[in-house]
């Protein structure tokens, strides 16, 4: 029997295709494909049964693995992956909070989201290390999430991050009643990422083929998406460094993008505008024109603002070398997104899983040349933005192409049986995973999702090792990573 | 006399105006209209008349920090001349008196913040501690070195520069000036030192100190910190500032420098973003390397030929 299945990006497959594997077999087998994780959690397999499933990118082919293994009612243990594979860990306590199947040998068994009161934090002894808590309250409006700084003086030895604070339960609630404005809610700064994985998920399910006009809209939404966020996100690195000019600057060409989302759907951040079968506005030949003329004076003002900084020494000599992770480390812990692009790792859900837009449409995947510090990922937020407002025009301007199709296909099919569907969006942030499995009546039995904060917020803990402790603001602003994305 | 009533009006409200005029720049700069200028006044008054919390971890050390403080600003800023080169009370000796009183009131308010058992503010604390005794000889370095030359150890000699220093006049007082503005920047906690404007716990060095406070503490802190950044104005401001000329004119002088020197600390935080922590000390060796400069300018002029 074939160890994993192959699929692709938003295909439906049938559940009795998974391979269902022994625990120690599927453990060797995902050593031996050492691939990345964008999958792995359990499901409820009845008499006490659990079920592990686990998908893996392969990057460089396009192509997804998945495979599972059947964990009897009285096998409350394995041996863990992440002593091999580091980059599982995250994976491995989740699933361990979630279903009680123990890792064994896990180098960092702590709770994710739940059992808060047991966290056991890394104690560091000696008369001259301090700890700092912080939160889960803080200062600015932020969400909330507790950091544990071990720190000699203002040096950080090392810092403990302990989220849950946000959990709702969104995985729960997409199975009793999943909506699109449930979907959209999950994480507010990436309202057009999640609400077009869960619309293609559900596409997939119904068997909906969607208009080529909504899939260029969607597709420019998510790159405006892209654009006013990390615009902001400059603004918000020059107002930790103080550097109150980058901030307001930035801060109102943000808002030239979000109001023209308005202009399109009535929100700013996109909310209503997408839905399963398509989208619910269309941008009409006026909006288009305006649009332009707005991205213009954006890419204007961002290069200007950006050159100034760059060449400021006082902003540079706080973002250089501060809050670095290394190229090896990105790879080893699984960073995902943006983290991992700053530091050279060559990874783009929209350029790895393309749909036949980016090829169409003549997008190139442009790798970025960064060495994990702030500055890389203040410079790759810079690029990006060039990027999406490049392809956001040429989207914009095929749009124009198909004035006469519909926005909205809307079928009454019902949801595939015992099916198994993965999409993937690169959000701004990085990859937004989906994953649903339905049962043998065609209900919803299982939804997952991945934000890639998942990944990444054990980066934010690496990259401020022997940073000052003052320049964590600063470090935590340039990952800019998502509590609610990470809680559900 | 009426010189004294003049002083003591600019003494209290003037700090208001620094303040104001600071923001406004900033303001300027980010391309925003801002708040009046009479904003930090509001908001002074609008704290006084608020109530205040207060931490059960706190012993009595918290409660009078903010009035020893603002005595301590208050008690200095009288010994310092003010526009047309009068102090409002002059004693022998004053640098001494000037920069000790100054330094009780940075101790209260030190141990007040640890007094909260917050660790946020034992770091603002420790940070506020560092960066104080860097500063203190730079300053009295300059400061002494100028009243030396005039023999007589009261602030006054800083009014006759030029009288004493004669050829070597324009660059004590120059390179003291640069020396002061930083010491503006420090003590008056801006940017690139401290950032005035952050929320952040972890980056702030004063607004971390004064976390716990609230209501009148708040505002009493926040006024005394106003005050030291007009004190030191005003000893650049009489330093510039030509003797012999006709009080009222002098008056308007001492105002017109204060207010562009605000707009220069205004400008500074514009155009520069803050300094990362463990380079502030580098800054600060400018200003000290700057205080040395003084003394030699001072010891050629003594024992020069």
């Amino acid at each position: 029997m074939e160890h994993w299945i192959k699929t692709k990006n938003n295909t439906k497959l049938n559940l009795s295709d998974i391979p269902s594997l022994s625990i120690s077999d599927l453990r060797c087998s995902i050593i031996e494909q050492n691939k990345r994780p964008i999958g792995f959690f359990g499901k409820d397999w009845g008499n006490g049964e659990t079920r592990l499933f686990v998908v893996l990118a392969d990057d460089d082919n396009g192509d997804l693995l998945v495979s599972s293994a059947l964990f009897s009612a009285d096998e409350k243990s394995y041996e863990s992956i992440t002593q091999d594979i580091p980059s599982f860990h995250i994976f491995e306590r989740e699933f361990y909070e979630q279903f009680g199947i123990k890792p064994l040998n896990h180098p960092w068994l702590k709770p994710v989201r739940k059992n808060q009161n047991e966290y056991e934090f890394f104690d560091m002894k000696g008369e001259e290390v301090h700890q700092v808590a912080v939160g889960p309250i803080h200062a600015g409006v932020i969400e909330p999430g507790h950091f544990r700084f071990m720190c000699n003086g203002e040096n950080v030895y090392h810092l403990e991050i302990m989220l849950g604070y946000q959990h709702r339960g969104v995985e729960d609630l997409m199975l009793k009643r999943p909506s699109n404005q449930l979907a959209e809610s999950i994480c507010g700064d990436s309202v057009i990422a999640y609400n077009t994985a869960y619309s293609q998920v559900m596409e997939t399910l119904r068997g909906i083929e969607i208009s080529d006009k909504a899939k260029l809209i969607r597709k420019a939404a998510l790159e405006m998406e892209r654009a006013a966020i990390q615009i902001g996100d400059m603004g918000a690195i020059a107002g930790d460094i103080a550097y109150s000019m980058g901030a307001a600057v930035f801060g109102v060409t943000r808002t030239l993008i979000i109001n023209t989302m308005l202009e399109w759907s009535g929100s700013r951040f996109g909310r209503g505008l997408i839905n399963v079968g398509g989208v619910n506005f269309d941008i009409s030949e006026d909006e288009i024109t305006s649009t332009l003329k707005t991205l213009d004076k954006v890419g204007k003002d961002v290069d200007r603002m950006t050159q100034t900084m760059l060449k400021n020494s006082t902003v540079m000599s706080r973002l250089e070398k501060t809050g670095t992770v290394s190229f090896e480390r990105a790879k080893e812990i699984g960073l995902v997104g943006m983290a991992a692009k700053a530091s050279g790792v060559d990874l783009d859900s929209r350029f790895d899983f393309p749909d036949k837009w980016m090829h169409e449409l003549g997008f190139e995947k442009k790798y970025f040349k960064g060495v994990g510090d702030v500055n890389s990922r203040f410079k790759l937020r810079y690029k990006e933005i060039k990027e999406s407002l490049s392809m956001i025009r040429k989207i914009l301007n095929k749009l124009k192409e198909y004035k006469n199709e519909p926005i909205l296909t809307s079928t009454d099919n019902e949801l595939a049986k015992d099916a198994f569907v993965i999409s993937i969006t690169e959000g701004w942030r990085g990859e937004v995973v989906h994953i649903a499995m339905t049962d043998s009546e065609g209900r919803l039995s299982k939804y997952k999702i991945k934000d890639p904060s998942f990944n990444n917020w054990y980066g934010l803990a690496l990259a401020v090792r022997n940073n000052g402790v003052s320049d964590f603001p600063l470090c935590n602003k340039s990952f800019n990573l998502s509590y609610s994305g990470n809680d559900l | 006399m009426i010189m004294f009533f003049v002083n003591l009006i600019i003494l209290l409200f003037v700090p208001f105006l620094m303040t104001g005029v600071i923001k406004k720049t900033k303001t300027f700069w980010q391309g925003k209209k801002g708040p009046s200028v009479l904003q930090p006044l509001y908001d002074f008054i609008r704290l006084m008349k608020k109530d205040f919390v207060i931490s059960n971890t706190t012993s009595f050390v918290f409660r009078i920090a903010p009035i020893v403080s603002i005595v301590t600003v208050l008690f200095a800023a009288m010994l310092v001349p003010l526009a047309s080169g009068k102090a409002l009370i002059n004693i022998p000796a004053g640098l001494i008196i000037f920069a000790y009183t100054l330094g009780l009131g940075k101790f209260v308010a030190l141990i007040s913040a640890m007094d909260t058992g917050s660790s946020f503010e034992g770091m603002g604390a420790s940070r506020e501690a560092c960066f104080t005794t860097t500063v203190e000889p730079a300053f009295f370095v300059t400061i002494a070195s100028i009243m030396a030359l005039s023999g007589n150890y009261t602030f006054d000699s800083l009014v006759n520069i030029t009288a004493n220093a004669g050829n070597y006049g324009i660059l004590v007082t120059v390179f003291a000036s640069v020396v002061l503005f930083i010491m503006i920047l420090v003590e008056g906690s801006r940017v690139p030192v401290d950032d005035p404007a952050t929320h952040l716990e972890l980056t702030m060095i004063h607004e971390v100190m004064i976390l716990d406070n609230s209501g009148s503490d708040l505002a009493l802190f926040s006024w005394a910190n106003a005050i030291k950044m007009l004190l030191i104005s005003s000893l650049i401001a009489n330093m510039i500032i030509p003797s012999g000329i006709t009080e009222w004119i002098s008056v308007l002088l001492y105002l017109s420098v204060v207010f562009i020197i605000s707009i220069l600390i205004g400008t500074v935080e514009s155009c520069m973003a803050r300094i990362r922590m463990s380079h502030v000390f580098e800054f600060i060796f400018v200003m000290s390397s700057l205080a040395l400069v003084v003394l030699s300018l001072v010891i050629a002029r003594m024992f020069g030929g």
